[in-house]
């Protein structure tokens, strides 16, 4: 009888501590009205649409979708994965580049400490090579996806193009990252990819000079295309992804059952 | 009670004279609340017609023309007072919403000369169009089968997050990215083979001149590609009406697979032809994946 008495006790008291947090300035500061953390935050439909209103989520998603276009069968996930990954290779970058020094040989160097000197740094190579691959792939599904469907039409077409750029852009990350581990992989397979480019007419040396920074690829190149690779393209990147998600909630969200 | 469109009124008088037998304009009458029309049109006619010969029959009008009687009168007098002429005389019954006015102007009119205004409180305006209430209702959006993002939505994309990044965990987990010696300038390895997703294009310049496979066939590739809705008119979704489409597409989309996947497997030492299940795999991307 005590026993339950006292537990009551406790129970209360944890419980009113909860209360009184969850009730408190600072924590109803953070989590706006609708937030499922908050003590007024209980299923409702206005708290349903407020958790997607009074969030940073509100520039990626209105607070209701057409149902077919939350079908996972309709999308695939395939645009929204792909956003994913680029966070993921965001992310696992950045713990990257804590460890990697663009010059020749410590590129090379660094790497191999990766592997042996860096607390899980073999797995985030891991990651970041394998999820760069993934990401192509699931950005040309996507495409095929999005023409499958036949939502490039009316009002989407521009969204497409942008579509098309951001295709481009993530081969182009891609193809930069290929060569900062300067092993005899990502060496050759640069030279082969330029000298494609190479052949372009009339200013095809131009290009190709500007691009490996000389008249053949170097420890410069390196630098260069780590600054194409860290920077330059994310950067144009994320405009682009910017207006691209804009334009699909302003062209009516995902295009309709066929 | 409110003040019903003439239009409106007649159209139901109508109705219910067919059903009743009767003559429209008896039906008419009464359900504005008057005497029969027969009465005090014809006490008001021709006193009308005596005063100035200009009297017009605004009840005649308002049926004709599907305008409320009030505004045609209120238009009438604007009109008399920007001509600065003298209101004519009405013809017909009183505003549907005086009927008791009716009666007195039959006596009155010969010598009502110059009301130059109309009634004080009354604001004049010129009537510019009258909508219809056809056209006005049944604006109401279609109803959408739509769905709350949260929890229907973000709930699929959290799932298929974790999903990836499960999958992504486990695959880095057990195969390592590839890293083979240092790079060495004097030493190409042959084959020496392209990223993965160039090799279509490096499978391409195996047939052709590097102009045409190199430059030509991507930056056409590429272009038409960006220009697929501007190309493609036909406005349909339905995979039956975008036969030509699709399958352009597909010839796309199928012979950049197999070409690059031709030129991953199928090509061995000096890019020449190989069988991967005799002479080995060439193709350092998923060299340790393989191994």
């Amino acid at each position: 009888m005590a026993d339950e008495k006292g537990r009551g006790g406790l129970g209360t008291l944890v419980g009113g501590m909860g209360d009184h947090l969850r009730n408190s300035q600072v924590w109803t500061s953070i989590f706006r009205p609708g937030s499922p953390a908050r003590a007024d935050g209980g299923d409702s439909p206005r708290n349903r649409a407020y958790v997607v209103m009074n969030n940073v989520l509100y520039h990626l998603h209105p607070v209701k979708v057409k149902r077919h276009g939350v079908r996972l069968s309709y999308t695939l996930c395939l645009g929204g994965l792909s956003f994913f990954l680029f966070i993921l290779l965001t992310v696992t970058g950045i713990f990257l580049m804590f460890y990697y020094r663009p010059t020749s040989p410590q590129a090379y160097f660094d790497l191999q400490a990766l592997a042996t000197d860096v607390a899980f740094g073999q797995l985030v190579r891991n990651m970041h090579r394998w999820g760069a691959h993934i990401m192509v792939l699931t950005v040309f599904l996507h495409m095929t996806r999005v023409f499958y469907h036949g939502a490039y039409k009316p009002p989407r077409e521009f969204n497409w193009v942008v579509g098309m750029i951001l295709l481009t852009l993530t081969l182009l990350l891609s193809f930069t990252g290929y060569l900062l581990p300067w092993d005899q992989l990502a060496l050759w397979a640069v030279t082969v990819g330029t000298n494609m480019g190479a052949y372009a007419p009339v200013f095809g040396d131009q290009v190709s000079f500007v691009l490996i920074g000389g008249v053949q690829i170097t420890a410069d190149t390196l630098l260069r295309w780590y600054t194409l690779h860290v920077l330059f393209i994310p950067f144009i990147t994320v405009i682009f992804m910017a207006v691209h998600f804009w334009r699909v909630r302003k062209d009516g969200g995902v295009s309709g059952p066929l | 009670m409110a003040q019903l469109p003439e239009n409106l009124l007649r159209r139901a008088a109508e109705a219910r004279a067919k059903a009743e037998g009767r003559p429209v304009e008896d039906v008419l009458a009464e359900m504005k609340g008057e005497a029969a029309p027969a009465a005090s049109a014809s006490a008001a006619a021709p006193v009308a017609a005596a005063s100035d010969g200009g009297g017009r029959d605004l009840d005649a009008d308002a049926s004709k023309f599907g305008v409320p009687r009030s505004l045609l009168e209120r238009a009438m007098f604007a009109r008399a007072k920007a001509d600065g002429t003298a209101v004519p005389a009405m013809a017909g019954a009183g505003a549907p919403g005086a009927p008791a006015a009716a009666a007195a102007p039959s006596a009155a009119a010969p010598t009502a000369a110059a009301p130059t205004g109309p009634p004080p409180g009354v604001r004049t305006q010129r009537l510019l169009t009258v909508v219809k209430a056809g056209a006005i209702q049944g604006t109401t959006k279609e109803p959408q089968d739509k769905v709350n993002v949260w929890p229907h939505l973000l709930a699929i994309e959290f799932v298929a997050l974790l999903a990836m990044l499960a999958f992504l965990t486990l695959l880095s987990a057990f195969v390592d990215a590839p890293l083979l010696e240092f790079a060495n300038f004097n030493e190409q390895p042959n084959p020496s083979k392209a990223p993965w997703y160039f090799l279509g294009l490096q499978e391409l310049l195996a047939y052709f001149d590097p102009q045409v496979a190199g430059v030509i066939i991507p930056t056409v590739g590429v272009v038409a590609l960006a220009f697929v809705p501007y190309i493609d008119r036909n406005p349909s979704v339905r995979p039956s009406d975008r036969k030509l489409a699709i399958s352009i597409f597909t010839v796309f989309v199928m012979g950049a697979s197999v070409l690059t996947i031709f030129g991953s497997f199928f090509r061995g030492p000096g890019f020449n032809f190989t069988f991967p299940w005799r002479d080995g795999i060439f193709f350092d991307d998923l060299k340790t994946l393989l191994e």
